[in-house]
């Protein structure tokens, strides 16, 4: 059994480590900070450390403000109120001015559970993936999210991070991490399947029964949904069949439609979109509402099997 | 660096110019938004050429004071005034709005002096916030201000910041409000009323100051009252004219967001002569 983590306890103490580091990291919060776990960056650091209470608009643009003074910013919040109710603030304040603030959204996904459809971000990755100069990064379990934090701290630029709530099992035996290169999990070339954050462990038992069952695919950890890795995903279009593309998102707009939208434009094969199929979620435990929106390893592997000529 | 100061009369004869500047630039754009622009033309001036410290050469220097335009559509008459100071050339004004310039509709980072983009009301308090916050951190005395639209104090977030920057003491920030009573579909009191306004940032915990926002002794002695006041943030409420200088724009609506012709700039320049 893979050791697991919850993500935001990875963020949290990443956060320390750097702000220890570099001074001028400032971390906000609106109020969930128990929650995001910047509470442990807010007591090592309460100089640095600034709670904005329920507005998240006025963190957002004020972010702006503490970037334009060469401020290093890290922000949190639940995904759907930072993606979605800041929209506008993250695209005039940060988005166009290019300032250095990290948005690290946690709870994203259906698998945030019985708090139900207000408080599950389907929408995050493609509000913030229509908005030029974002990075996204979308780590896939514990380990990932200290890699991602770290890499937006070194590059200057906003950044989207999306963390879940619940633990993730860590994925084992991955290669390094590299911002914008899509990692390789394992090796085929009947099917390529591409995947991003808890759906990375589901793909990875799915590759691992359908190799039980002769069908070798090939899985791609796309951590970093922009700058997207084009050249990995074109490179599987022409060595594999067809692509399922798996992620705890409104298929409308996410990952599936990134690959989508490369893999039409250069080199068109299938595009299998595995994901919330434009609906709103429901309070549920993280596994069930996984089995309710036909997003585990079973569903992926029916996806390939169905597909497979 | 410390900017010369002007006299009030010099003050006024700049204000003028200004004014004319941002209608030469507004026929030329052939669309822009003057109302606006000239109703807070005096309460910009006073600050550039007699508070603000800052230096056109280097408009990055970190001690700099720091200037936001919340309300992003009166960016004329803040082009007007970088071009005045040293900023870049004035020729350049004449390039407002039109593909590849550096002036831009609403404000971008890509005309010196401008700290942050605005265009979407009711942001820039909480960048302003942001500044206030960052001096704080780095023992810095610079101070921030922010102009602010009236109608844009309709926004949810300009609560959101005024309840912010003084539950963080910020008395380093100073806004200004420009409150000509005029919105794009009429007067603010019919559209959405905004009064008592004062009261309303009181209740927030704000310092707050009323003046004629056209006359440059109030004004200045407002900026200067704004900078005694400790442990709380100050909002200048200036009640202005929208459209002043310009008799046919005075308190005209339709003057808010359309450019004059070539005619009414001719006009309009007569009167500020």
């Amino acid at each position: 059994m893979a050791e697991q983590f919850y993500q935001r306890d990875i963020y949290g103490q990443t956060l320390l480590k750097l702000g220890a580091l570099d001074k001028d990291i400032v971390v906000l919060d609106a109020d969930l900070s128990s929650s995001t776990r910047t509470n442990l960056f807010a007591k090592e650091f309460p100089d640095r450390f600034f709670n904005f209470g329920v507005a998240e608009q006025n963190m957002m643009a004020a972010a702006a403000g503490l970037a334009s003074c060469g401020k290093k910013v890290f922000l949190s919040t639940f995904a759907v109120f930072a993606a979605g109710r800041a929209w506008d603030q993250i695209r005039v304040s940060i988005g166009y001015n290019n300032f250095n603030v990290k948005i690290v959204a946690t709870h994203a996904g259906i698998t945030v559970g019985p708090d139900g459809a207000s408080h599950q971000a389907l929408e995050d990755i493609a509000l913030m993936r229509v908005l030029a100069n974002m990075n996204i990064i979308v780590p896939c379990d514990g380990p990932q999210t200290a890699d991602a934090v770290t890499t937006a701290a070194r590059i200057p630029g906003p950044f989207y991070i999306r963390l879940g709530r619940s633990k993730v099992p860590t994925i084992e035996n991955k290669n390094e991490f590299q911002f914008g290169k899509a990692q390789l999990i394992s090796e085929g070339n009947d099917v390529t399947i591409i995947a991003c954050g808890i759906m990375v462990a589901e793909a990875l038992l799915a590759v691992k029964n359908l190799a039980q069952k002769g069908v070798k695919a090939r899985l791609l950890n796309m951590h970093t949904i922009w700058p997207l890795d084009k050249e990995t995903i074109l490179k599987a279009a022409k060595e594999t069949k067809f692509f399922v593309v798996c992620e705890e998102h409104n298929v409308i707009g996410g990952l599936a439609s990134s690959v989508g939208e490369v893999v039409a434009e250069n080199y068109p094969k299938k595009v299998i979109h595995l994901g919330v199929r434009n609906r709103f979620g429901q309070s549920g435990e993280p596994q069930d509402l996984l089995k309710e929106y036909n997003l585990t390893s079973l569903d992926i592997e029916k996806a390939v099997l169905s597909n497979i000529s | 660096m410390d900017n010369k100061q002007l006299s009030i009369k010099e003050l006024e004869s700049k204000a003028k110019e200004t004014r004319r500047l941002i209608i030469e630039m507004l026929a030329k754009a052939g669309s822009g938004h003057p109302g606006g622009s000239l109703s807070a033309t005096d309460l910009v001036v006073a600050l550039y050429f007699n508070i603000l410290r800052f230096n056109a050469k280097n408009p990055q220097w970190p001690d700099r004071d720091r200037f936001h335009m919340s309300k992003g559509h009166c960016c004329p008459l803040w082009y007007a005034v970088l071009a005045q100071t040293g900023y870049f050339p004035k020729e350049e004004l004449m390039t407002l709005r039109q593909l590849g310039s550096n002036l831009q509709g609403h404000p971008a980072r890509c005309t010196p002096g401008v700290e942050s983009a605005s265009g979407s009301l009711g942001q820039g308090l909480s960048v302003g916030l942001g500044m206030a916050l960052a001096a704080k951190m780095d023992k810095k005395d610079y101070r921030v201000y922010v102009l602010l639209g009236d109608g844009e104090t309709q926004e949810g977030n300009i609560w959101e910041a005024a309840m912010a920057c003084s539950h963080f003491s910020c008395d380093n920030l100073c806004a200004i409000l420009d409150f000509n009573g005029c919105q794009i579909d009429g007067r603010c009191e019919d559209i959405m009323g905004l009064e008592p306004l004062a009261a309303k940032w009181r209740a927030f915990g704000w310092h707050t100051i009323e003046i004629d926002g056209h006359d440059m002794r109030q004004i200045l002695s407002a900026y200067e009252e704004a900078k005694t006041v400790r442990s709380k943030p100050t909002i200048i409420i200036g009640r202005t004219v929208k459209g002043k200088g310009v008799s046919f724009m005075e308190g005209v609506i339709g003057f808010h967001g359309k450019a004059p012709t070539k005619e009414e700039a001719e006009k309009a320049l007569k009167e500020l002569a």
